[in-house]
């Protein structure tokens, strides 16, 4: 859960980032963020909320644990699964918390 | 979108070359310091699968321990917390928690036990989807049954700050990574000389916050991330440190760690939260560990709001076998899953005995999933 999981900004909303993650698109909150956040930036999302902008010469290198994790693991795999419950974390617009 | 493989193309962070030379170096460094075992410690859940996963422990030195400390925020979850938590479910408000505090045994139930029994839990992803919960089913009371460390308590602050709905207030579970370092470092069992600081806590609090720790217990702290080869070069200048006796900290992830860190979430944390005294299951009182409401939102606090019961729930005796369970000795780095005669047998994930079997960030369960020590070519 300390993993966080990272995302490209598509378009930013009354202060909500809509962020893809591989495909789909969530809603990432920017109340904490460190820095001014614009669409086409990386943002690390942890439990809903961007904690950091991702420096773009850093993006390559971040986004290939998470690649490896997506492609490579099985339903059971820890990582993975973490990977995703971040990904379910960030709003899905429609306000379902189950 | 992100285009598939785009980040696959940066290899070198699991270039298998690389991880062979970081494992010779690791173990060149270990055996000139000309003892063993050395002993480091990670406090980080996502450290311990990468560990697990990665198959590294398996070529590790001999001489090396990398144990895994109290960083699974569900496990150090103390049992008075989780019957907190319970009483509240029972007293007939709505529970909304993370995924894996559900199954946390507390002194004769767990929320899963109680909601068995007709209680309100619902499993949330973030403390953003409690708020949201708490508008449908207003004026229902919700309480946000909040774990996690500081990264995660940001997000609780956040919401917080966000202006919840009057029928939403929070039990605060959450801990505070940088005082327990302190505790661990003064128990005489562990002889930790070193520690690995997980990447994404020290986003928020900044590497700076260690400079205190490692000028009062003269312990290296080295910050890294959860990359495979991240941590195998942690663990080489966290090693070669110890061999030089240098008392420092030092950043190996600024890709993602600052000396400063995250200051406005810092900021945020602050105006909502207070640390205080509490003890975390199995390690000890932690001073500062704990994050409380602050007073101002007194009203917001599901333990000023409610008289919560605990006692009610002590009608049973607690199962003899939780009593054998050594996950404290296990967060506290003196004994391992297989030193624990119910790891596999009696406890197992589908029937967990000790909060390190229930959590994906649990030792027991990381151990018990990723089982033996898979090669290193898990590596390429």
């Amino acid at each position: 859960m300390c993993l966080g999981v990272p995302g490209r900004v598509v378009r930013i909303e009354d202060g909500v980032a809509i962020v893809d993650f591989w495909g789909v698109q969530r809603e990432v909150r920017l109340d904490v963020v460190d820095e001014p956040v614009a669409p086409g930036d990386y943002i690390l999302n942890h439990v809903g909320f961007a904690i950091r902008r991702i420096p773009e010469g850093e993006i390559g290198e971040t986004l290939s644990l998470y690649e490896t994790l997506l492609a490579a693991a099985s339903q059971e795999d820890l990582m993975a699964a973490d990977v995703r419950g971040e990904i379910a974390a960030a709003g899905n617009g429609a306000g379902d918390g189950s | 979108m992100i285009a598939p493989g785009a980040g696959v193309r940066q290899l070198k962070f699991r270039d298998p070359e690389t991880g062979r030379k970081l494992v010779e170096s690791l173990k060149r460094v270990t055996a000139e310091i000309g003892r063993f075992p050395v002993s480091v410690m990670h406090v980080c859940g996502s450290h311990e699968q990468a560990i697990a996963r990665f198959g590294l422990r398996a070529n590790f030195p001999k001489g090396l321990d990398v144990i895994m400390g109290p960083g699974c925020p569900v496990c150090i979850t103390d049992i008075p917390e989780v019957d907190e938590g319970v009483a509240l479910a029972k007293q007939g408000v709505h529970i909304a928690t993370y995924g894996d505090m559900v199954k946390v045994p507390g002194t004769v139930r767990s929320l899963a036990d109680a909601q068995a029994e007709g209680a309100k839990v619902h499993v949330v992803y973030s403390a953003a989807q409690a708020v949201e919960l708490a508008r449908r089913l207003a004026p229902e009371e919700v309480v946000f049954f909040a774990t996690g460390f500081e990264t995660t308590a940001v997000a609780t602050a956040a919401v917080v700050l966000a202006g919840p709905p009057p029928n939403f207030s929070v039990l605060s579970a959450h801990k505070y990574i940088p005082p327990v370092m302190e505790i661990v470092a003064e128990m005489p069992e562990t002889r930790v000389e070193g520690f690995l600081a997980a990447g994404h806590a020290a986003t928020i609090t900044g590497w700076g916050i260690f400079e205190a720790f490692v000028e009062r217990h003269g312990i290296p702290v080295v910050v890294a991330g959860f990359e495979p080869l991240d941590i195998l070069a942690g663990l080489v200048r966290l090693v070669e440190l110890v061999r030089d006796r240098k008392a420092e900290v030092v950043n190996t992830y600024p890709r993602c760690v600052t000396r400063e860190g995250n200051l406005a979430a810092q900021k945020k944390l602050w105006r909502v939260f207070r640390p205080v005294g509490g003890r975390w299951r199995g390690i000890a009182h932690v001073p500062n560990g704990n994050l409380r409401l602050t007073d101002a939102w007194s009203r917001l606090d599901a333990r000023r709001r409610f008289q919560i019961d605990v006692a009610s729930l002590w009608d049973y005796a607690p199962s003899t076998l939780a009593q054998s369970c050594i996950c404290g000795d296990i967060m506290a780095g003196i004994a391992s899953p297989s030193d624990c005669r119910l790891f596999g047998k009696e406890c197992v994930p589908d029937t967990p005995v000790g909060a390190c079997m229930v959590s994906s960030e649990g030792t027991c369960k990381i151990w018990h999933l990723y089982g033996g020590q898979p090669s290193f070519e898990a590596l390429a």
